[in-house]
């Protein structure tokens, strides 16, 4: 009776055994989780994300989880939304249902700092290669230069699947991205003043004048989606789902669904997957080299798109005669709004009547659109190139 | 294929391709707007 009850007692310090013995990697974690809990609500760094995916990685770093054993919570929901790429397609069904159109359709041409913008991709990929990451590796680092969550999810995801790249490099990959998503604040500011000069930065652009008519923002998701199925069909199911959510909103023939995109289906979509992506950040599996390295190649590819853009607006300065604030180029990077407000703050830090707002939110929609068409055409590349 | 030769294709073709897609949806944009001009703004509307 007695060694039954010590026994059972034996099992209930299981835990704490284990903690002692090999539970180094899993303490570390715990604490990570912690700083990202500090982050998410006491600075309030992309919450929604963040705090899904600290308790994700408290839950699997706790002594002797099962949360992603094969039928656990964590498994389960990384298998059925992640796995198969299905919640960061959900997300963008309704981030493109909160995107709205209409200052890039009012100056299309602010289109091409959302080209620029995604430098930071292509000059990543190849430093992450010089690194001695694999091809399918580096593509999945240089994604964080999309600025964009759900597309390095969705890419990196790809190759987990494939067991091209560790799976707990996906949790690595997202941590990075939405972290510098929210430091976008904190990492342009002093590259937009190093890059410019004063006279640039004071550089005022009139409003755009007129409404664009509806017919137009209800074509415009349609040909994109077009275009882009044309092109770069690996990347259609990302610019569909993103493409589909504004459809439904600027029809205005199905005000529920829009809704329902924007709020229920992309809230249940974040917690699902920012628990799985915690899921993904065991410990043992997660302390490594690599993993550090992602997170500094990740901080070079959004400063390398920062420069892209601020780099096209003062080609665009000179070429327009000093009409074109090279600010706006900055926001030619998919964190909408964040980037757009970030130049109409900036710009108006050295002019207080510049009013930036209209022209960076459309060179920010661009931004959401060269991030994804950048990561649709890799992945055409790729399966060019017989890699995938 | 090693890795400087793919990553220089992905460099020229990726960022290439990129920009000449986002260049043909530029074109596509302006033709869209000469078919739905932008419509001029109605300021007593707006002041509702």
């Amino acid at each position: 009776m007695s060694e039954a009850i010590l026994n059972a007692l034996g099992a209930l310090f299981e835990g704490v055994r284990f903690l002692f013995s090999h539970g180094g990697p899993n303490v570390i974690m715990i604490a990570v989780a912690c700083t990202m809990f500090w982050l998410a609500i006491a600075k309030g760094v992309e919450p929604l994300l963040l705090l899904p995916i600290a308790f994700g990685c408290l839950l699997v770093n706790l002594p002797l989880s099962e949360v992603m054993a094969a039928d656990g919570v964590l498994k389960t929901l990384y298998e059925f939304g992640i796995g198969n790429e299905l919640f960061p397609l959900l997300i963008f069904v309704g981030i493109g249902s909160m995107t709205d159109f209409a200052p890039l359709l009012a100056n299309p041409r602010l289109l091409l700092f959302g080209a620029a913008g995604q430098l930071g991709i292509f000059i990543t990929l190849m430093l992450a290669l010089a690194l001695g990451f694999s091809k399918e590796e580096a593509v999945s680092v240089a994604a964080i230069g999309a600025c964009d969550g759900p597309t390095v999810i969705y890419v990196s995801n790809m190759f987990a699947g494939m067991d091209r790249i560790p799976t707990a490099m996906v949790g690595a990959l997202a941590v990075a991205a939405y972290s510098y998503m929210a430091l976008v604040p904190v990492i342009q500011p002093p590259i937009m003043r190093l890059l410019t000069t004063r006279k640039e930065r004071e550089v005022k652009m009139p409003s755009p004048k007129g409404k664009v008519s509806k017919a137009a923002l209800i074509a415009f998701p349609i040909v994109v989606t077009v275009i882009t199925g044309i092109i770069a069909p690996k990347g259609l199911p990302l610019m569909g789902m993103i493409m589909l959510g504004n459809f439904m909103k600027v029809t205005g023939v199905v005000p529920r669904l829009a809704s329902a995109a924007e709020n229920e289906i992309a809230n249940i979509s974040t917690l699902f997957l920012g628990l799985a992506i915690g899921g993904t950040m065991a410990g043992p599996q997660f302390l490594t080299r690599e993993t550090l390295m992602v997170f500094g190649l990740g901080l070079v590819a959004i400063v390398i798109d920062t420069v892209g853009g601020i780099l096209l607006g003062k080609i665009w300065y000179l070429l327009s005669g000093g009409k074109v604030n090279p600010l706006i180029g900055a926001a030619g990077i998919s964190a909408y709004p964040m980037a757009a407000r970030l130049v109409q703050t900036e710009g108006q830090r050295w002019n207080k009547h510049n009013y930036l707002l209209m022209h960076a939110m459309g060179a920010n929609t661009g931004g959401q659109i060269g991030s994804v068409m950048a990561a649709a055409i890799m992945l055409s590349l790729l399966k060019g190139l017989g890699v995938i | 294929m090693n890795n400087t030769v793919f990553g220089l294709t992905m460099l020229v073709v990726g960022m290439g391709g990129t920009l000449a897609t986002l260049f043909l949806i530029t074109l596509v944009i302006y033709g869209l707007s000469a078919l739905f001009p932008v419509r001029p703004e109605e300021p007593g509307k707006e002041k509702k």
